[in-house]
């Protein structure tokens, strides 16, 4: 188990209160200044050396993508846009960084905006999340009273304005160029890559994108050097993440630890295990909705970080894990998934559109026994032509999880959908297209 | 679903309340020159809030004018975001999350009681036209679940029992208290707290 003064996250249950003197005592805002004294290059490298990914899901490093930030500012200004539009299904763990760690949150918004030359900050919060969004604004109204931003933040002679938007309960506006339109007042529709973000953003301007615990974390890395957060976790899944345990466990906890923790350990010792013990586990999402499930087997030794995950053919994603033991129906839970992203795709590209509402359809008729053993690969084939067919990442992270429940349980599946297609049996009925209506009288 | 049924019954007129208008242009003022049209969702969520929690068409183009863009744009965004209810809700709306995670957790055990003790249907006002209710997606508040928002409020840790209290309080013509049913006010495990000791005993 991580030691407690290795978390970066000491308030993440609220012990001592999320104002500006209680952070001060945590050590927020401590040498603020001497570490931007230190210039942007080194910032930017100290971040690069230790290997800190992006926590939102696709783990992109975030030294690199601060690097992609034009040196000098031409004549189009920088914007740094912080991603706390938090809605995947199984993760809440900017929630608690918003209402209990808001200040760590903006010392990082400081830091890298001077690393990337930007002097106003957007930070995009889901509309659901806004008593959160009101603690976050008190605190950025400590911060501006404080002199720790605005102008002259510090007495650097570094302007900085940070601004919070809320969003309205979509889903896609968490993928970073959807949340650019839904920024500038449209709807929110990603939209293509290249140009990327960091030369053509908001308004048309170099814009880097972070999650908010990526940035909230940059203040202690900076702090405590790259060296300390190296020497966690292993070479390229370094540090601490926070991990939320949700689902059939006995205690549901968000709790931060060490990448590479045992998936067993980290249910064992901090959710209290399975409800009904480990060998009552079905199945685990380990990062998110988006992300492949797991069968037991696989459970009983996977470690989670964003390489042993992607070995086992699945994602760490954003590490919210919903555990679903053997009480519950694994094909209509998939169902809901599916449900899920029918309801939150944007539409904007057809096979998403069409195909996801196929998919929680297909997957209805599924849990419900309804289907076909053929249509087991036609499911399996559908989700194959939605992944990588569309604009944004949106389009894997609906066929991903179907896919995973293919891969693991498709005899679960077949066992429960196995009866003979009537259409086989009276092959001789030319009008009939639609299996369906046999099953009606006057078909 | 969320309700996107424009309501037939339109007011014939809207205009920002004085208070509205300052924070609209507060709002505004957040943005940099020229790109004001940022500002429609806040204004959108404004006009929500002064008009019993939904937004009629006048309301659109009252934000159209302000904003200085095409009506068509503003209800494009009110139609695309699910917030934004386009017929009256009740005072007290509850959406409950019922997306795989809450769902694990007995989500539909809460459906139930809706059904039961507010209207049978989505989006149909209570006998006394207090409450409606409607199914929501994931609200991120997973390790508290199963949880719903009323208005503005998280309700976290509930179960039939306990939903069936919060119904009855409103009924009783009193606010139900938000938060956590459980007892914590966090995403702590309960009972089987591992971590950061010293913080929670200094």
């Amino acid at each position: 188990m991580l030691k407690d003064e290795d978390r970066i996250f000491q308030n993440l249950y609220n012990d001592s209160g999320a104002d500006i003197e209680s952070a001060k005592l945590r050590d927020d805002w401590n040498g603020t200044k001497e570490i931007l004294e230190k210039g942007r290059e080194w910032i930017i490298n100290e971040v690069k050396s230790s290997e800190l990914r992006g926590r939102g899901g696709a783990g992109f490093p975030t030294g690199l993508k601060w690097s992609f930030a034009p040196k000098e500012v031409g004549s189009r200004p920088h914007y740094l846009v912080i991603n706390a539009d938090e809605s995947e299904p199984g993760t809440c763990k900017d929630r608690d960084i918003l209402r209990f760690e808001p200040h760590k949150l903006i010392e990082g918004c400081l830091i890298a905006s001077y690393a990337v030359n930007a002097h106003k900050c957007y930070i995009y919060i889901r509309g659901e999340y806004f008593n959160e969004g009101q603690k976050l604004q008190t605190a950025i109204d400590e911060a501006y009273k404080n002199n720790l931003i605005g102008k002259n933040a510090l007495n650097l002679g570094w302007d900085l304005d940070i601004y919070i938007h809320y969003g309205a309960g979509a889903y896609i506006c968490g993928e970073e160029t959807a949340l650019l339109e839904s920024l500038e007042g449209k709807k929110g529709q990603p939209r293509l890559k290249p140009p990327f973000p960091a030369l053509i953003g908001l308004y048309g301007c170099p814009t880097i994108i972070n999650n908010v615990e990526t940035v909230a974390a940059v203040p202690t890395i900076l702090r405590r050097g790259a060296k300390w957060f190296s020497s966690l976790g292993r070479p390229k899944n370094t540090g601490t993440k926070i991990y939320c345990i949700s689902g059939n466990v006995n205690n549901p906890c968000n709790v931060e630890e060490e990448m590479g923790i045992p998936l067993k350990e980290l249910i064992e010792t901090h959710a209290g295990g399975v409800v009904g013990g480990w060998d009552n586990l079905k199945a685990v999402i380990p990062g998110g909705s988006s992300m492949p499930m797991l069968p037991k087997e696989i459970c009983d030794n996977m470690k989670m970080d964003f390489d042993a995950c992607v070995e086992n053919k699945t994602g760490l994603g954003t590490a919210g894990i919903v555990v679903i033991n053997n009480d519950q129906d694994i094909i209509k839970c998939m169902a809901r998934i599916a449900r899920f992203y029918k309801h939150e795709s944007c539409g904007q590209c057809t096979p998403c559109r069409e195909g996801s509402g196929w998919m929680w359809r297909m997957l209805e008729r599924m849990a419900a026994g309804e289907a076909t053993p053929d249509e087991v690969d036609m499911l399996f084939d559908v989700t194959k032509q939605i992944e990588g067919h569309t604009i944004c990442a949106f389009g894997e992270g609906s066929s991903w999880p179907v896919q995973g429940l293919i891969r693991h349980f498709k005899d679960e599946i077949l066992e429960r959908n196995k009866f003979d297609p009537v259409v086989k049996k009276q092959k001789n009925i030319p009008y009939l297209v639609d299996q369906h209506l046999l099953e009606k009288e006057n078909a | 679903m969320s309700i996107k049924k424009i309501y037939r019954e339109q007011p014939k007129t809207f205009k920002f309340s004085d208070k509205s208008m300052e924070a609209a242009n507060k709002i505004v003022s957040n943005y940099p020159n020229g790109k004001q049209q940022s500002a429609v969702m806040a204004l959108l969520y404004i006009a929500q809030r002064q008009n019993d929690n939904w937004i009629p068409l006048q309301a659109m183009k009252y934000i159209a004018k302000f904003l200085d863009m095409p009506y068509i744009k503003v209800y494009e965004v009110a139609t695309f975001y699910s917030m934004y209810n386009l017929s009256p809700v009740g005072k007290y709306f509850f959406q409950i999350c019922t997306t795989t995670p809450c769902m694990l957790r007995g989500a539909y055990d809460l459906v139930k009681v809706c059904k039961n003790k507010i209207s049978k249907k989505e989006n149909v006002l209570s006998e006394d036209g207090k409450i409606s209710w409607m199914e929501v997606e994931c609200l991120g508040a997973c390790v508290n679940a199963p949880m719903m928002q009323v208005n503005e409020d998280y309700y976290e840790d509930l179960n039939d029992k306990k939903l069936e209290e919060i119904i009855e309080t409103i009924y009783q013509n009193k606010t139900p208290k938000p938060g956590s049913y459980s007892g914590r006010i966090n995403a702590e495990p309960v009972n089987n707290r591992k971590t950061l000791l010293g913080n929670k005993n200094a």
